[in-house]
């Protein structure tokens, strides 16, 4: 191995793209060395304990719907209204997620099919600054859920954040209610509004859309929550439950309908449309 | 009783001199009286000063100061005949969140509010104002009995946040919160809210999807608490004065941000200082509010509501 792909294979991210054939990984949950190359055809999960990896926007929208989906503009919004700076400007976060990332902000909808039925799928990709929910995403939430209610189709949304964009303070929590506004009007259409949770959905993101939709899909092991861990056991200074809040022990306690591996996902999201699509509805 | 607060520092001094100066002097000695009519404007000047340019840190402190009123005083000062309805009907009574049925200068109303205790046994009781998923819950069937029955909803919001807790997640606390918002926007009646000390993120907004809403001017609302915000954005518990800065967590910087519609005056020196004129305040400014909003029919009022949560963040 030379010193290059040394390097590069100790700072390996679980999907990196453009893997080389020989790169190795280790899987975070097993321990177990993997072909990189192996991992991302076998959908980022691991052969061997079935870990469920975070996964990028295109893989998503390529996981879930048929070839020849559209992928819709990021709408604009105003950027760093509170001329926010932590130890950086918010803009050079920005800049640096953009430079990172092949969509300007955390959600992306594309437009398509699901096994030949209609749908509007949203993404949220956690490594664009956490998934965290500022303006742009509430923005991205309502024109997707725009879009199904015009295409008379349901809205999908995978999500994925550690909760909401501190760097836009306030303007980010008032995206709650916003998109909760969104979330009604698809109801008010009668159009079926479909979360698939992923790893990790935390914080105001689980407390607002991710937990109003009309069926609730989990991928195994996911971390789903609203309280940070840490926050909590500072609070009861106990040790916390084994899997806590993962997606099985939401299922347990009746929080989801379902957990579904991720290379079950479409055909169950196809199975859904089929029952929720609507008969008076063209 | 006050209590003072650090930067209150140099008001306190001077009342310590005015009480001590009083503890002499038996009303005889016209110097001392004088001297004591000195110091005491000398006092209401500073405090009103130091007030007068009070930053996002110090108005964090005093959002939550020990002796700031808190739902119970304004259930007793600025409403009349309360009838408390407890319980979620699914799991408990949470006494985080008070609600019940309420008269605000005459107009029969819902009113629905956070309440963190005043002593050491009824903030335990109160779980310290952090409401779990059965208090949101209580929440979201007082707002749907209020819908059916057309009685306008008044919240008073006061938390530092949800309670993070393994039984509150279990129990389902983002979905209690989510379903709270959704309740909030699904009323066919017209509701105000009135930030009254902390706006604590998702556990705030919960009770605060308003048609209007309104924030005492030393209160604070914010995405994530200032010490919060240290930690994780600055790495460091430091730099919450900086965080509360840096996030524009006050009154005046929302209102100017739009997204809250009103300032309700407090009097000099804090709510604390004269709780009754700030429940009167209150009273006045929620009274103005609903009456405006009873202009608007049901779908009239649903429509505003949706297009003020709607218009944050777009272009
Ligand atoms: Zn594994």
């Amino acid at each position: 191995m030379s010193w290059l792909s040394k390097v590069r294979n100790s700072l390996s991210s679980l999907a990196k793209r453009d893997t080389p054939d020989n790169l190795w990984m280790k899987c975070p949950s097993c321990g177990e060395m993997l072909f990189a190359k192996d991992f991302e055809a076998n959908l980022s999960v691991c052969p061997h304990c079935q870990h469920h990896g975070r996964i990028a926007t295109q893989a998503r929208f390529d996981l879930l719907l048929d070839a020849g989906y559209v992928v819709l503009p990021t709408p604009k919004v105003p950027e760093n209204p509170l001329g926010f700076r932590d130890t950086k400007k918010y803009p050079d976060r920005l800049k640096a997620a953009r430079a990172a990332n092949p969509f300007p902000d955390a959600l992306t909808n594309a437009c398509g099919t699901v096994d030949g039925r209609k749908a509007v799928l949203g993404v949220q990709d956690f490594r664009f600054m956490g998934g965290s929910m500022g303006m742009a995403v509430g923005e991205a939430f309502v024109a997707g859920v725009e879009r199904a209610i015009a295409e008379n189709c349901a809205y999908v949304i995978c999500t994925a954040a550690g909760g909401a964009r501190m760097q836009e303070g306030i303007l980010s929590l008032m995206q709650m209610p916003k998109t909760t506004v969104a979330t009604r009007s698809l109801a008010a259409a009668g159009l079926p509004y479909i979360v698939i949770l992923t790893d990790p959905t935390t914080g105001g993101v689980t407390a607002s859309y991710a937990m109003l939709g009309d069926v609730q899909i989990a991928e195994p092991g996911a971390l789903i929550g609203f309280a940070g861990q840490r926050v909590i056991q500072d609070t009861i200074r106990e040790k916390l439950p084994d899997g806590f809040q993962r997606a099985e022990y939401l299922h347990a306690h009746g929080m989801v309908d379902m957990v579904v591996h991720r290379k079950d996902l479409k055909t169950t999201l196809a199975t859904l449309l089929e029952y929720l699509e609507r008969k008076d509805v063209a | 009783m006050i209590s003072f607060l650090d930067f209150e520092k140099p008001v306190a001094e001077l009342e310590m001199r005015i009480a001590e100066l009083r503890a002499t002097a038996d009303g005889s000695d016209l110097d001392i009286e004088a001297e004591i009519r000195k110091l005491e404007k000398k006092s209401a000047a500073l405090l009103a000063s130091t007030y007068g340019k009070l930053s996002p840190w110090q108005k964090t402190q005093v959002a939550r100061h020990p002796q700031r009123p808190h739902f119970v005083d304004y259930i007793r000062l600025s409403f009349t005949d309360f009838v408390p309805l407890g319980g979620d009907r699914l799991y408990g009574e949470d006494a985080a969140i008070i609600g019940g049925l309420a008269k605000l200068d005459g107009r029969k109303v819902m009113v629905i509010g956070h309440e963190k205790g005043h002593d050491t046994a009824s903030r335990i009781k109160h779980n310290f104002g952090m409401a779990k998923p059965e208090g949101y819950r209580k929440a979201i069937r007082l707002m749907e009995m209020a819908s059916k029955f057309g009685l306008p909803v008044v919240t008073l919001v006061d938390t530092a946040g949800a309670f993070p807790g393994v039984e509150a997640e279990e129990r389902g606390q983002a979905e209690a919160i989510a379903r709270s918002t959704e309740a909030c926007l699904a009323l066919a009646v017209p509701m105000v809210a009135a930030i009254v000390g902390e706006g604590g993120s998702g556990g705030a907004v919960a009770i605060a999807s308003a048609n209007k809403v309104l924030m005492l001017e030393h209160a604070v609302y914010s995405v994530i608490s200032p010490e919060g915000a240290s930690s994780i954005l600055w790495r460091t518990p430091d730099k919450a004065a900086d965080a509360a800065t840096a996030m524009k967590v006050t009154a005046q910087d929302l209102l100017d941000l739009n997204v809250i519609d009103g300032i309700v005056p407090e009097p000099t020196g804090g709510a604390h200082r004269d709780p009754a004129r700030t429940a009167r305040a209150l009273a006045d400014a929620l009274g103005r509010e609903l009456a405006a909003l009873e202009t608007l029919d049901p779908a009239g009022l649903l429509s505003q509501r949706e297009d003020r949560f709607l218009a944050i963040g777009s272009l």
